[in-house]
Formats: C-alpha cells, sequence, structure tokens
C-alpha cells in the first residue's frame, strides 16, 4: 500500500538556536507505530513537501518530537509551524540506535551541532537505567555557541561525563574550545567494552569514528547516523543509496565496521 | 499424438490467429500495449488491432544509433528493443501518490490516490525485458513496503513474450545470464517463424490464464517443423550477440573498481543527460514534487521519474553528494551491475543494450566495463 501520512498536531513550539527549533507533536486521531530512538518520519509540510527527520523525543502518549533545521523550503516551512497546526507524519522508518546491545557497557555518545537530537532519547533511555548500563559519557561539538541545542538540558543529565566544546567561541563562552574528537581523550570508557553513538556533519562522524577506532572502540560497536537525500523513505526512490546500502532501510544507523569503507570514498 | 505433432502441448498461430488474439484481450477489456511504427522508431503503444504491428520493419542499431530498416519477410517481431520499455506502464513517469486538503476550520486530511489499475495485455514482451519485469518486481514489491500502484497493475497485467530471433548490434542479454529464449514470467510466449511453410507463431502457454486466452483464438497443434524452425532461430540468435559484457564476475569488478581512472575518461564523453537511465527497463529511480491549486488548500503528491545523472538527485543541504561527471557515471554503472545485488538480490542489467543505442554520445556500457576490466588486471599486474 502507498505510504500517506497521518495528521499530527503541533502541541509546543522552542526555539533552540537562531537557525532550528525543536515541535512536540501528538497525533490527531490514529498514531503511528512506536518510534525507536535513530529512526526517523517523513514530515510533511503542507503545499511545500516532505522531509525525513529523526525523532528527538518519543513518549508512550504516540507523541514525538522533532529538531529541525532551517536548511531549505519543506524545513523552513516546518520551523515557521505554530502551536495549534497541522503537519502530516509518516514512519517510523529505518534502523535504530539498539541501545539494548550496549547493556553492562559504557556508553559514549558524540554529538555534533543539531546531531544531538537524536541522540537525546537514547541518553535519556540509558539514564533512566543506570544500573544497567557503564559509565554514561556525552560529549557534544558545535560551530559556535549559538549553535548549541538544549544547552540547559544538558547539564541536567546526570552522566559519569559531560562536555560541550565550540569551534568559534563568542566573548560569552567559557568552555572548551576546539573539536570534539579532542574531548575523547578525556572522557571515561574502556575501549574494549564500550558502545558509541555518533551523530553530526559527515566529517565529524568521520573524524570521531576513525579516532575511537584508533582507541581500540570494535568498529562494530561504533554506531553512526547517515543522511542522504531521501524522497520516499520505502527503498524504492533509489536517491538515499551509499553504495550498497539504502540509507532508508539500512540506516540511517549503521556500524562503523559497515560505513567507514563507504564515507572513505569521494562523492560515492 | 501424430508423428507429425512436436512432444510438448505446443500450439501454432498463423496471422488471423494473432489478429483474434489481439481482438479476444480488446474485446475483453483489456489495454492491449505492443510495439507498432511511430516517429521513425518501433515504440510501444495502445494497438487497436494486430495489424499495427510492425510488419516488415526491423533495426539498425549501434552505440548512439538507431534506424528503422524495411525487411523482405515481413516479420512482425523481428526488431530489437527499442526507445521505450514496459516500464512505461507499469511504472508510469509520473503518478500522483496522495493529496491533502485543510478545511476553513483547520482540519487536515490526506487521501491516497487509488485509481483502479488498468487490465493490460504486452504483446510481444522480448526475453530481456520479461526479466526486466521480474527485477522491477523484486524492487518495488519484493521488499519490506510495497509500492501499491506498481503492484497493483503488475498483477493484472497479462505478458505475452515473443522471442528473440534477430538479436541487434547492441545486444548483449547472453552475457548477462539471460538469452533470446523466454524461460519465465509469461503467460503466453510467441516465437515467430517465417519460411516457405506461411509465416505463423509457435506458441507455448505459461499460465492458466495464457491456456485460457489460447482457447479463445484459432490455433492448431504445434507440428514438428514450425517447432524446430522456432528453437533453430532462437538458438540462432543465441549466437548472433552484437555485443557482450567480460566474462566475469562484475559484482566483484565494479565494487574493486571505485577508484578507476576509467571514470574520469568515460566522464569526459558522458553529458550526464540521464537518457540512460529513461530508457533503462529496470532503472526505477524517483522523486517527488509537491503541487498544490490556487485556493491553497489543496496539495498534492507526485512521483515522477528521476535520474541519479541529475545534480539534483543527491542533493543534501550542502549541495549534492556526487556533484561531478565522474562520481554520477560511476553511480549509475556501480548499482546497474554490482550494488543492486546487495540491495535486491540480482543484477540490475538484462542486457537489452537500450542504453548504448540512445546515449547521444555512443557511450557503450560493455567497453565501458571491458575497460574497467582491463584498468584492474593492468593493477594487478604491477602488484605482483
Amino acid at each position: 500500500m502507498t505510504a500517506v501520512p497521518v495528521p499530527y498536531l503541533v502541541v509546543d513550539r522552542r526555539r533552540e538556536t537562531e537557525e532550528s527549533v525543536t515541535l512536540r507533536l501528538e497525533p490527531v486521531a490514529e498514531a503511528l507505530d512506536d518510534f525507536a530512538p535513530g529512526q526517523f518520519a517523513m514530515v510533511h509540510c503542507f503545499g511545500r513537501g516532505e522531509i525525513p527527520l529523526s525523532v528527538s523525543s518519543v513518549q508512550t502518549t504516540g507523541g514525538l518530537a522533532h529538531t529541525i533545521r532551517n536548511v531549505g523550503a519543506v524545513s523552513d516551512g516546518l520551523c515557521a509551524a505554530r502551536v495549534g497546526d497541522l503537519l502530516g507524519l509518516r514512519g517510523p522508518y529505518g534502523t535504530s540506535w539498539e541501545l539494548d546491545r550496549a547493556r553492562g557497557r559504557d556508553v559514549l555518545v558524540v554529538a555534533g551541532g543539531i546531531g544531538l537530537a537524536p541522540l537525546r532519547p537514547l541518553i535519556l533511555s540509558a539514564l533512566a537505567e543506570p544500573e544497567a548500563y557503564g559509565r554514561v559519557s556525552v560529549l557534544v561539538g558545535a560551530r559556535t555557541p549559538g549553535d548549541l541545542i538544549a544547552r540547559e538540558e544538558i547539564e541536567s543529565w546526570p552522566t559519569a561525563y559531560t562536555r560541550v566544546m565550540v569551534d568559534w567561541p563568542d566573548k560569552e563562552w567559557r568552555g572548551d574550545v576546539g573539536v570534539v574528537t579532542q574531548l575523547l581523550g578525556r572522557a571515561p570508557f574502556d575501549p574494549a567494552g564500550t558502545w558509541a553513538f555518533v551523530c553530526g556533519p559527515e566529517p565529524m562522524i568521520r573524524a570521531t569514528a576513525r579516532e575511537l577506532a584508533d582507541r581500540g572502540v570494535p568498529k562494530e560497536r561504533i554506531r553512526v547516523s547517515l543522511e542522504r537525500n531521501m524522497r520516499c523513505a520505502t527503498g524504492h526512490c533509489g536517491h538515499c543509496q551509499l553504495g550498497p546500502l539504502l540509507v532508508c532501510r539500512d540506516g540511517p544507523v549503521a556500524g562503523w565496521d559497515v560505513a567507514e569503507p563507504l564515507l572513505s570514498v569521494r562523492e560515492l | 499424438m501424430t508423428g507429425t505433432e512436436a512432444p510438448e502441448a505446443l500450439a501454432v498461430l498463423d496471422r488471423d490467429g494473432l489478429d483474434a488474439l489481439v481482438a479476444a484481450l480488446v474485446a475483453d477489456g483489456r489495454t492491449v500495449v505492443g510495439p507498432t511504427v511511430r516517429d521513425g522508431a518501433i515504440v510501444l503503444a495502445e494497438l487497436a488491432s494486430a495489424a499495427e504491428l510492425p510488419y516488415g520493419w526491423g533495426v539498425e542499431l549501434d552505440a548512439g544509433r538507431y534506424r528503422l530498416v524495411r525487411r523482405e519477410d515481413g516479420a512482425a517481431f523481428a526488431h530489437s528493443a527499442g526507445p521505450q520499455s514496459w516500464k512505461s506502464y507499469l511504472h508510469p513517469a509520473r503518478e500522483r501518490l496522495w493529496s491533502a486538503d485543510r478545511t476553513p476550520e483547520g482540519d487536515l486530511s490526506f487521501t491516497a490516490d487509488e485509481p483502479e489499475a488498468p487490465s493490460y495485455a504486452f504483446l510481444g514482451v522480448r526475453p530481456c525485458d520479461l526479466r526486466a519485469i521480474a527485477i522491477q518486481d523484486g524492487v518495488l514489491t519484493g521488499g519490506r513496503h510495497t509500492d501499491g500502484g506498481y503492484g497493483k497493475r503488475r498483477k493484472r497485467a497479462l505478458l505475452i513474450a515473443a522471442e528473440c530471433t534477430e538479436p541487434g548490434a547492441t545486444c548483449f542479454c547472453v552475457s548477462t545470464g539471460g538469452g533470446p529464449a523466454a524461460d519465465a514470467g509469461y503467460d503466453l510466449a510467441l516465437t515467430e517463424v517465417v519460411d516457405e511453410g506461411g509465416h505463423r507463431f509457435l506458441v507455448r502457454v505459461g499460465s492458466e490464464e495464457g491456456a485460457r486466452l489460447l482457447e479463445q483464438v484459432p490455433h492448431r497443434a504445434a507440428d514438428m517443423v514450425t517447432d524446430a524452425s522456432a528453437r533453430a532461430a532462437v538458438d540462432a540468435a543465441r549466437d548472433r550477440m552484437g555485443r557482450a559484457l567480460p566474462p566475469v564476475d562484475l559484482r566483484t569488478l565494479l565494487g574493486a573498481s571505485l577508484a578507476a581512472e576509467r571514470w574520469d575518461d568515460v566522464a569526459s564523453r558522458c553529458l550526464t543527460c540521464g537518457n540512460c537511465t529513461m530508457v533503462c527497463p529496470t532503472c526505477f529511480c524517483t522523486t517527488t514534487e509537491e503541487v498544490t491549486d490556487l485556493t491553497g488548500d489543496h496539495t498534492e503528491r507526485w512521483q515522477r521519474w528521476d535520474s541519479c545523472f541529475d545534480l539534483d538527485f543527491s542533493y543534501l543541504h550542502e549541495g549534492p553528494v556526487r556533484s561531478s561527471g565522474r562520481a554520477r557515471y560511476r553511480q549509475w554503472l556501480t548499482h546497474k551491475l554490482s550494488t543492486w545485488h546487495d540491495q535486491f538480490g540480482t543484477s540490475g542489467c538484462v542486457g537489452c543494450g537500450r542504453c548504448i543505442a540512445w546515449c547521444p554520445a555512443g557511450i557503450d556500457i560493455t567497453e565501458e566495463v571491458a575497460a574497467l576490466h582491463a584498468e584492474l588486471e593492468t593493477e594487478k599486474e604491477t602488484e605482483r
């Protein structure tokens, strides 16, 4: 059957940065199946089109949240949505973080910019069951302090280690300056017994995953979130190909063992 | 069974029988689609009668070249693939997926577009195209999600194959693991025979629906001579392929050739026009468009064919992933012959040769693959 969107109501809107907002959504009537952190929805903005968006929050009520950066016609329309507006959603699509596989191990989360959004529900799940996991560390990088999302929330997470780093500080910035990979040496984790979850711009993913692998984290346990152009999300449109992968089906979350050879080829 | 009957339950139709076959399909309410001459090419179009088949026309093909030629024998199916394939009907170039409406009260509703699927009868499907249809079946209906529109059209379609007795200079189906004989996926399979015994079609039945259809039209049991002539013509076609892919594991070859220098060479000739993807019978890629009406309260989601040669195809917010011609040609060829296996469990090439004939720059897939093979071999030699 052709997948048709289901109406969802915008129940909350929070501005994250100059160019991004988080929309909290509730189903109007019928809800989509439950999303697992890491999965994505195709979100429709009336008259503009559809884009793939990872979930930045999942609730047992069927509600969910998306954090959207304004980079094109559809995301511009979605960022302009107000409480009370209706959007269309299809999903859930793609692979998830599968945090369960990390039970009993250290959990290392590395996020770049808005890449923190899809990792947020994973962090909350891990922190909700502290006895189930080893040390949980969260490393966040952003270009500027203005590009950081969920700043106050980050501070509130009871992790073993949390650090935020920016490339280009402003006058008020009192934190670390540099790229997020520089934090990998400081976070407390046992490489051989760690599951890492990485999301951000592709160069950041490459640098982080390489460094983690060099430090001894098994490549299969370095989970990265991939991004490609996507039109259908059902494996039929061909747009999201990354070599042998259809990112909508075999991703977005994949192991570095699979992703490394693909992200190492220019323009693949 | 008399001494002159063929061992299998085969039948023979003469030209009147073929006329009756098309008439029966039309009377049955089917949209009959088959080859016919139009605009200097043998195109696929709706046929009102078998008289519209390209009797007496053949084609002359080469890289970047397609010409109609007259045939002395008056054969209807002695031509190789034309500019279109059956995907134009099963996986149309434009299709509405769904529409959405906003009411003044602020309600929003989505409606799937589910028109009744036409009941097609495809007449003259080449064995290469039968395999192409099977490949698209796998892509569009074989996974976790199903393309509903395609599935419905495909399920209702009746396939009458025409075995290949006249391969073109751009044909290479044998080297893709196929061949000029129809071996599966048809309701009826015809093999055209024109000799001193007359102009006739050997018929094999591939399904109950095909058997029922055959019962409705005048036919006779197959004789040994017709059967032998038909087999001989198809066997001869197997040995007369105009081209061939190198006899190596293409999946591995292409997978190992991502850094090949040949891509720069082909990119210097490739116009990135996308013709090869449009004529390819297995290329399935689509994009979507949002179309609103003047009220602004009604919007429609349309799907249309897309090509991996288009810059927008791989567009992400910072620009296209594959901006160079090199990367886009590499994507097309590598997908077709290698990563298609990873994604869908088969090759994406059936050797119909359309991409060679309809490339305005005359780029020949068999030549490019041979060059990649040679480059990899040279590289291995150097390493030794």
